[in-house]
């Protein structure tokens, strides 16, 4: 075959696309095939592939979406921690001369990769998939306003990870750190396929991100249970409801910003370019409009997890409720007017550094007024120290501390120091690790007797907890003491040995945390094989205060077999303290939506679109996006979408609960 | 067992009827919300269109490039789009399905104009030398005028297979929602439109 030939075939795909040369990824590969065929041989051993394309894949229940969300999250949680203790273990190493074990095209991909990861593919579905299981629940509803389009939204967001995973093995990820900087991501400086991966992962990801946003904003305006007003909305939904509201707003610009950096990288126009009037700084700026709203993004519904947590292990109603509401509001609009205090060192000048400055120092007050909202809950209540109570506490003690760092960075003169060091890196894990994953694990443990009807096994969660809030702590003190020092974020080798100590420090800290993550897997594991001791059928195992533990643990597919009617905030503790018992008759068949295989099949094939653009195949692209037209219209002719659920599958479900209720005696 | 508690007035607790709810009763708010989200690319289109504006890089500037009655052109045959998609709207409400397909067939034809035009114009500025790559303003410009053109390609497309569905099922419950989902898309490109018009061909001009 010609050259030609093969070239209009593969596009710019040939063999040394495949890095053989790098025995790490390598050995990687081999662990990761290997492991990969023993799973795909097990579902196929055992007959799994039916039940999880019919139950599971193509479901358009949000609990289950819900739980597939937090599965991938857990997934990546696991590749994004591999590249954390990568670059842990080559900031121990390389000093005194040595490189270290990473080359340069090796270290730069792992900590692009591992920011990419980190943020989209793990904190995303972790916030996402809790939202998704919860607030239909909360609410009393029934699914979400447009259950499709969640099954699509998701399966986007796996095609998203497939394609950064991708770039492991076949080619290479972005060598430009977790935002693509231009015009570093520009083609003249990074023109391998890297930030193509970046670019088409997050694209494709991101139509997941922002239609299940738009999904759960419609969900809670329109599908709340009668008598639920706004300001009777639990504290997590209305976290979702402000969360999705900031992803609407915030995901389109980030949206544009990349579609103008793959102009740039495709067409040659002269966005973020160097020459031709182009301006990087453009990019800069449009990059953390987006960026800094995603910080809340993912920060609220943690916050959301806190206040039901604190409110039920206190045994009282949560302090300020309203306080809540208007504190997620502000920070909401806030969130928008501070996304400079990312680069005052660009030279905007005092006056425009000041304003950046004094808006993100305000955030503080409503973030504030939280955390003793909490405090106030916990006073005098009759505190429970369960797992979810755990994490919740040690959240508090760790964000006020990454929450007073942050303010350090706001203030301009500080920042020129503390710029782009590891304070910065010590900082933000400190209040993503100590926010966000605390706070995902706080609901984790929380409201997984909700979705698998047993509680998780306490000893290796205690075990677990202390490994992560001691690790974490090892890991980052050292971080904010070398970045006093000024020493940079994403070095690859030091010069200054006096250094070395604190990074091998750091290195335990990371250690921990693999201990943690260690702990955490088996605590599933332990709880799932002793699910029989650690059953709950009350479905109310925390005597708690919202809707969703007024239904079965796991509910049935349609949730409520009667819509509640709600009276007051804590509607559950409500109609508990009221003696309300649960109707037992008159049950009728409920209308629910159909499964679809439409979901899968759009998210794969926008993958397939998105992998032959980053290889310039142009012919497959062309061919897979109007596969993907087509899918989409052919989906369309398809009016018969839901179903009824018949009333004596209802009565059957109902009647199994009134049964295992009395004989459980509650 | 009694659904709610003892009491002269007790409140309810649980809403024993079943109250239908037909699907898609949250379709036109959820529509709205993408319609804002597509708003905010346009949003940052023309933020950028605004700090490049000037960025000719030695090349051609709007007032060489922009041929301002042919673009008065363009915006016409939107604009009577819009207007056609309304009365297919109303005929819509009328039940006539007939009209219905008429006048979606008419806003077609305006469609199929206004990118006609759209094309014209932009291969002649390629062929001119002032393609996208020449200068950062001309890339501005022809990122903010094709994403508009872009949509209104796919608005044609899901026009065309609206047109088969109500052709095949009439003017069922679905569809009309459906009709009414394409009619908000439609005006919002109109009004995207407007704001193209007046700040990158007219300010352009005069500036």
């Amino acid at each position: 075959m010609s050259n030609d030939l093969i070239k209009t075939i593969f596009g710019r795909l040939t063999l040394d696309s495949f890095p053989i040369h790098e025995p790490i990824l390598v050995g990687t590969f081999a662990v990761v095939a290997l492991g990969g065929l023993t799973l795909l041989g097990a579902l196929t051993y055992f007959k799994l592939w039916g039940y999880l394309w019919k139950e599971w894949f193509t479901s358009v229940d949000h609990k289950k979406i819900g739980i597939m969300y937090i599965v991938l999250a857990l997934v990546m949680l696991l590749r994004g921690f591999a590249d954390a203790i990568m670059m842990r273990l080559q900031q121990a190493l390389a000093f005194n001369g040595s490189e270290g074990y990473l080359n340069a095209h090796h270290y730069d991909q792992v900590f692009t990769a591992h920011g990419v990861i980190m943020i989209f593919f793990v904190a995303m579905p972790f916030v996402t998939g809790l939202m998704n299981y919860v607030v239909p629940l909360q609410i009393g509803a029934r699914d979400v306003s447009f259950p499709f389009l969640n099954n699509f939204s998701f399966w986007m967001t796996v095609a998203g990870a497939l394609t950064v995973m991708a770039s492991l093995f076949v080619g290479e990820f972005a060598r430009t750190g977790w935002l693509a900087m231009a015009p570093l991501s520009g083609l003249d400086y990074s023109p391998d396929v890297g930030v193509d991966y970046y670019i088409w992962a997050l694209q494709i990801a991101g139509v997941g991100t922002l239609l299940s946003g738009v999904n759960l904003i419609a969900t809670i305006v329109k599908m709340r249970a009668p008598g639920m007003s706004l300001m009777k909305l639990p504290i997590f939904t209305w976290s979702a409801l402000v969360t999705n509201v900031l992803i609407v707003a915030a995901f389109p610009v980030l949206t544009a910003v990349l579609a103008m950096l793959s102009l740039d990288r495709y067409v040659g126009t002269n966005f973020f370019t160097n020459t031709g009037g182009g301006n990087p700084m453009m990019y800069v700026n449009m990059i953390w409009i987006w960026g800094h709203p995603e910080v809340y993004i993912l920060i609220l519904p943690a916050f959301g997890v806190f206040s039901e947590v604190v409110s039920t292990f206190s045994g009282k109603r949560l302090f300020g409720y309203t306080s809540m509401v208007y504190a997620l509001i502000v920070i909401c609009i806030l969130s928008y007017l501070v996304w400079l205090h990312h680069f005052f060192t660009m030279g905007s000048g005092a006056s425009v550094n000041s304003f950046f400055g004094i808006t993100t120092m305000i955030i503080s007050i409503p973030t504030g007024a939280k955390i003793f909202n909490w405090l106030f809950t916990m006073y005098r209540g009759r505190i429970r120290y369960e797992l979810p109570m755990m994490w919740s506490v040690a959240f508090m003690l760790t964000f006020v501390i990454g929450g007073m760092t942050g303010v350090m960075l706001a203030v301009p003169p500080a920042d020129f120091q503390f710029h782009n060091s590891l304070f910065l890196v010590a900082h933000f894990h400190n209040v993503i690790i100590g926010g966000v994953l605390f706070g995902m694990f706080a609901g984790v443990n929380y409201w997984w007797p909700k979705a698998f009807g047993f509680k998780l096994d306490r000893k290796w969660g205690v075990v677990s907890f202390w490994c992560w809030v001691v690790g974490f702590w090892v890991a980052f003190t050292p971080l904010y003491v070398l970045g006093f020092m000024g020493v940079t974020r994403r070095m690859r080798v030091f010069e200054d040995p006096s250094l070395r100590i604190w990074f091998v420090i750091a290195g335990i800290g990371a250690a921990i945390i693999a201990a943690g993550i260690g702990a955490m897997l088996m605590q599933f594991y332990v709880s799932i094989r002793d699910r029989e001791k650690l059953r709950d059928i009350t479905g109310d195992p925390w005597n708690g205060r919202t809707l969703e533990w007024a239904t079965s643990s796991p509910p049935p597919a349609y949730n409520f077999a009667f819509t509640p009617v709600i009276h007051d905030l804590d509607a559950w503790y409500d109609m508990k303290s009221h003696k309300v018992a649960r109707p037992t008759d008159g049950f009728r068949a409920i209308h629910m939506p159909k499964n679809t295989w439409a979901g899968v099949v759009l998210a794969g094939l926008s993958m397939v679109c998105g992998l032959a653009m980053i290889w310039y195949i142009w012919w497959l692209a062309a061919l897979s996006f109007l596969a993907l037209l087509a899918t989409a219209i052919i989906h369309t002719f398809n009016y018969d979408r839901d179903f009824h659920i018949p009333v004596e599958d209802v009565i059957a479900s109902e009647d199994a609960r009134t049964r295992a209720l009395q004989t459980a005696g509650v | 067992m009694t659904h709610t508690p003892s009491g002269a007035e007790a409140p309810v607790y649980y809403d024993l009827d079943e109250h239908p709810h037909p699907p898609g009763g949250s379709t036109m708010l959820g529509f709205w919300l993408y319609l804002m989200s597509d708003c905010l690319i346009f949003a940052m289109l023309f933020a950028a269109y605004g700090v490049y504006g000037g960025s000719f890089a030695g090349g051609p500037g709007p007032r060489e490039l922009f041929e301002l009655p042919l673009v008065a052109v363009n915006t016409t045959m939107l604009l009577l789009s819009s207007i056609t998609y309304g009365f297919a709207m109303i005929a819509t409400d009328e039940k006539r399905q007939s009209a219905v397909l008429g006048w979606l067939g008419v806003t077609a034809l305006f469609g199929l104009a206004f990118l006609s035009i759209e094309l014209y114009e932009f291969s002649n500025l390629i062929h001119e030398g002032a393609g996208p790559q020449r200068s950062a303003f001309l890339s501005a410009f022809f990122t903010l005028v094709g994403t508009h053109g872009l949509h209104v390609t796919f608005g044609l497309i899901w026009l065309a297979v609206l047109v088969v569905q109500v052709k095949r099922r009439g003017l069922i419950s679905d569809n009309v929602r459906r009709l009414q989902c394409l009619s908000m898309f439609w005006h919002f490109l109109d009004v995207v439109w407007i704001g193209v018009f007046t700040f990158v061909y007219l300010l352009g001009v005069l500036r």
